[in-house]
């Protein structure tokens, strides 16, 4: 075998984990069957809040094939706590409301899950499920997270002293002042709406315990399998060490499958309990009802400029739906907040945050993680200044950006863990010129023009984003060669729900062990094969895991290198390592394989390591970094409204975009344009509704609107590079990115389609019917 | 619960088993004989992730019952490599075109993308890429963004139509 002509890193490389899934081999936890195992369903609450006075489950254990039905009382007793205590630190609580694993005193949302249900299918699960008698005592319901805030508002849990779950201020600057004195001040009220994550695959668990061992294990669908393993233990009360969380394939994660939830562990109890291996699979309507949502936020902004559109500040207050319980945290509406300024120059900024709890499933991060609501106020704003001034959209934003120049750009601003926020890279007003320019924009105003001749109405839009990305502090790998097989293992906490993660990792190991990917075994995503991880969210694989990787498998190739000189007796200048052994340079006949090389450091019993070196052909490595690594871009978009039917079409979408270096543009690409799709839905078709009661309207995929492929354009992707100093890669997150500047860009094409009607869109989603009422309205202004 | 004894043929091999009437025909693939290639992803006949070939032409397995199916011939996506144990033996064009073109990120989707395709393919042998959107319109994928998806499909064609041979 040669080398490799070209370097494996940046280049455009098949995925590993293809074969297996284009042939139906897939593993997914819904795939697995152990013998014996019961099939679960939940009985859940059909009420936004009720008193839990009584349930009775003698009529579903009558059902034929039922085994147990467990309710809160029965999984008491092995519980060292009953709540899932998950709220990442802040000091921004007002109270701490964890979901408990099973309600049996007071529901608090629909969907909430009362009681489990063991059977020898899940049809008759199902059927159980239906005869658990649960008598409910109603209260009243809050959904509007501001009619949560009023004084008299129904309480979300009755125990509560208020709605308010936790407020905070961010900001810097004199933003009085700026608005004191500025000649230019422009108020916004914004509605910003996004959905569920609407992963295909839904949750899923299958847990075992092993009476032998004392273990149990739990597969599940989760992007945090060590998250997962942690909280159980504790709610267990048991040593870590016994229980072994797994995720297998993944079907998509998109945020929701990061969380912890309820289900996770009845169904491990469930098992433990029954002595049976027990599975959940969660159906759509459940994933509508029971899975976490991003939702709603109300924001109040205004922004201050000078007579040339410099912005002078920016404030404003932001009221954010929580849910019914903290599932994650208050860093949803942390992000939104921080993201507001980040492309931009911006002398003084204050924005007060307030979450509240609403008797509707928790809120948690969907791809993305608020930074797009950020985008969307930020770049609306600067809509709004352009229009008032009578300015160029993209002149306003070209006297405000930041520029290259400026890197690293320190903002007056601190992360979530305290760290300050510095813009490490990144040439911002090249990617908006070249967004531009990929999309027409110098021809547009005559194309609008003969459009609106034939009596169409065609706008362009854009927006530019900064998103931070490669949430530290790690994510360690081991790189370990098997002495069987020569294959090489490695080893992670990351998780692969469809973001190339296995693959990513064999072009990083492998290009530093031989350059075969064939020899790269992957196997992220078991808590099992290594003490330490975090998981997969917040963009942050390639940049924590890939650098561990990188780095882990630098230590094995020069210890392979060093063994090798040993064992052939040659110096190490003369080695090198080539497709899975190591080769003289001088000599290719001499050479020695990767598994030799580890069987030599394996240990015989009573017989020395070759001279000065450490036992096994391994290294793990925790490559750690604070900071974030902020990717950014630009999205530009031309649209035609129908102005009779409000219709939206998508004629042209082009992201430029800057993740730093890039291991794989192939891969990179589908990140961008699968993530601009989900924000185009975002945009147009996305909503999660519920009723004054809080029961949810949008409950089956006909109803909530999942974008498909006539809906979505031809996404033209343009890469810049501006390779990060904070990792040894050079490398930023890509996976969120193409949802952050989207919904922004397609409002603000809009807009300009419909500039004669004067409309103003302050929203997302927005329908076809309020485009035709804004159109309306216009007319009679007109 | 009642039962009944069917006889189906799944890529090519008849399986008789007795199963329940209120079976789906996805829980008996996937269930009762193991086939666990054909995915379920929203039970109720919008997402598309479960569609098979019953008789050649596409269905959706989590709406239809395995009782209907007594007699038929049924084609999941386990059937389509032409020898699907073998590593490095080459899949289906269609098979092949998704990897290269990088048409599936999760692969959740996938198996009911490719079944839909290859009947697009079988009464189009050229689709536009319009048509090919429209062809998929019925099948839900939250990662691709379906562009890629789309090039793959016209990619197959292509190859399809230079090796003289049918999907």
């Amino acid at each position: 075998m040669s080398a490799p002509s070209s370097p494996l890193r940046s280049n455009r490389v098949l995925r590993v984990e293809d074969p297996d899934l284009l042939k139906g081999s897939g593993k997914f936890v819904d795939d697995m069957h152990l013998p014996g195992m019961l099939q679960a369903a939940f009985v859940r609450s059909p009420m936004g809040h009720a008193k839990v006075v009584s349930i009775d489950v003698s009529a579903a254990l009558e059902v034929p094939g039922v085994h147990r039905v467990l309710t809160r009382d029965d999984l008491l007793p092995h519980l060292a706590t009953e709540f899932i205590v998950v709220g990442l630190p802040s000091p921004a609580y007002k109270q701490d409301i964890n979901r408990p694993a099973l309600s049996g005193l007071e529901v608090v949302h629909v969907g909430e899950p009362v009681a489990i249900v063991l059977a020898d299918n899940r049809y008759i699960a199902e059927d159980a499920a239906a005869l658990v008698m649960v008598e409910y005592d109603p209260l009243p319901a809050v959904g509007d997270p501001r009619e949560a805030l009023k004084p008299g508002a129904p309480l979300v849990h009755s125990s509560s002293p208020h709605n308010l779950l936790a407020e905070f201020d961010m900001g810097y600057g004199d933003v009085d002042a700026a608005f004191a004195s500025a000649p230019h001040v422009f108020k916004e009220s914004l509605w910003q709406h996004r959905g569920g994550g609407h992963s295909i695959e839904c949750r899923g668990d299958v847990a075992a315990y092993d009476p032998f061992s004392e273990t149990l294990t739990l597969w599940s669908s989760t992007q945090t399998p060590h998250a997962g393993r942690s909280v159980l233990a504790g709610m267990l009360g048991w040593e870590e060490e016994r229980i072994r969380v797994v995720t297998p394939d993944v079907g998509g994660g998109f945020g929701p499958k990061l969380i912890f939830y309820p289900e996770d562990v009845a169904v491990a109890l469930a098992a433990y309990i029954t002595g049976r291996p027990v599975k959940w699979i969660e159906d759509r309507r459940e994933h509508f009802v029971a899975t976490t949502q991003e939702r709603d936020q109300y924001w109040d902004v205004e922004i201050a400029v000078d007579d040339n559109a410099k912005i002078l500040g920016l404030r404003g207050s932001i009221v954010h739906d929580h849910g019914a319980y903290t599932a994650r945290g208050v860093n949803l509406p942390y992000e939104s907040a921080q993201t507001v300024t980040l492309a931009y120059e911006i002398p003084a900024y204050f924005m007060n945050v307030k979450l509240a709890l609403t008797n509707k499933v928790p809120v948690t991060p969907v791809r993305g993680a608020g930074q797009p609501q950020g985008v969307f106020c930020m770049e609306r704003m600067l809509d709004r200044v352009a229009r008032e001034l009578k300015l160029d959209r993209a002149e306003v934003r070209s006297r405000n950006l930041i520029t290259a120049a400026q890197m690293p750009y320190t903002k007056p601003l601190k992360s979530r863990g305290g760290r300050q926020v510095v813009l490490d890279s990144g040439n911002y007003p090249a990617c908006q010129a070249d967004a531009l320019a990929k999309a027409g924009l110098a021809d547009f105003p005559a194309r609008q023009a003969a459009a609106r001749a034939e009596g169409r109405h065609i706008g362009l839009g854009f927006a530019n984003f900064v998103k931070g990305t490669g949430r530290g502090p790690f994510e360690p790998v081991t790189v370990r060669v098997d002495p069987a097989s020569g294959k090489v293992n490695v080893y992670s906490g990351a998780t692969a729900m469809g973001q190339s993660t296995k693959t990513m990792f064999a072009q990083i190991v492998a290009e530093q062990l031989g350059g075969d990917i064939s020899l790269i075994n992957a196997k992220p995503g078991d808590t099992g094969s290594i003490a330490m991880g975090l998981g997969g969210f917040n963009s942050r694989l390639a940049v924590m895991a890939g650098s561990s990787a990188h780095l882990a498998a630098i230590k094995v190739r020069d210890k392979a290198l060093l063994i090798a000189s040993k064992v052939l007796k040659l110096p190490i200048e003369d080695l090198h390592l080539i497709g899975g052994r190591v080769e003289a340079k001088s000599d290719p006949s001499k050479s020695i394989t990767l598994g030799q090389l580890a069987k030599s450091v394996a240990g015989v019993a009573g017989f020395v390591l070759p001279d000065g070196v450490t036992p096994g052909l391994e290294a793990t490595e925790h490559f750690v970094v604070d900071d974030m690594a902020y990717a950014n871009g630009c999205a530009a978009v031309e649209v035609e409204v129908d102005a009779e039917t409000g219709g939206v079409h998508i004629n042209k979408f082009v992201i430029a975009h800057d993740c730093g270096a890039v291991i794989n543009p192939m891969v990179v690409d589908g990140q961008i344009v699968g993530a601009v799709a989900h924000g185009i839905g975002n945009a147009l078709y996305e909503w999660m509704g519920f009723d004054d009661n809080c029961q949810p309207v949008t409950t089956n995929l006909g109803e909530y609107l999942l974008i498909t492929a006539p809906e979505v354009p031809f996404i033209e992707v343009s890469h810049h590079e501006s390779p990060t100093y904070l990792n040894p890669l050079g490398v930023k997150g890509v996976g969120e990115c193409g949802v952050v500047p989207t919904a922004a860009a397609i409002m603000s094409a809009i807009e300009d389609a419909l500039k004669e009607f004067n409309v103003f869109i302050a929203q997302t989603p927005i329908t076809p019917g309020e485009i035709v009422a804004k159109i309306e309205a216009g007319r009679k202004s007109a | 619960m009642e039962s009944r004894k069917i006889t189906v043929t799944v890529n090519g091999q008849a399986h008789t088993r007795d199963v329940e009437t209120r079976m789906t025909l996805a829980d008996f693939l996937r269930h009762d004989l193991g086939m666990t290639g054909t995915h379920v992803g929203c039970e109720h006949g919008v997402c598309g992730a479960c569609t098979i070939l019953l008789d050649g032409r596409t269905a959706r397995s989590c709406l239809t019952l395995a009782v209907q199916t007594d007699g038929h011939a049924i084609d999941t996506i386990e059937g389509m490599a032409p020898n699907p144990k073998d590593k490095t033996a080459p899949m289906h064009p269609l098979q092949e075109a998704f990897r290269d073109n990088h048409a599936l990120q999760c692969g959740f989707c996938t198996p009911g993308m490719l079944t839909t395709i290859i009947e697009l393919l079988r009464d189009n042998p050229e689709p536009s890429a319009d048509e090919v959107r429209i062809a998929i319109s019925g099948n839900l994928c939250r990662c691709t963004g379906y562009q890629t998806i789309v090039a793959a499909t016209l990619d197959a064609a292509k190859r399809l139509k230079a090796e003289g041979r049918k999907p």
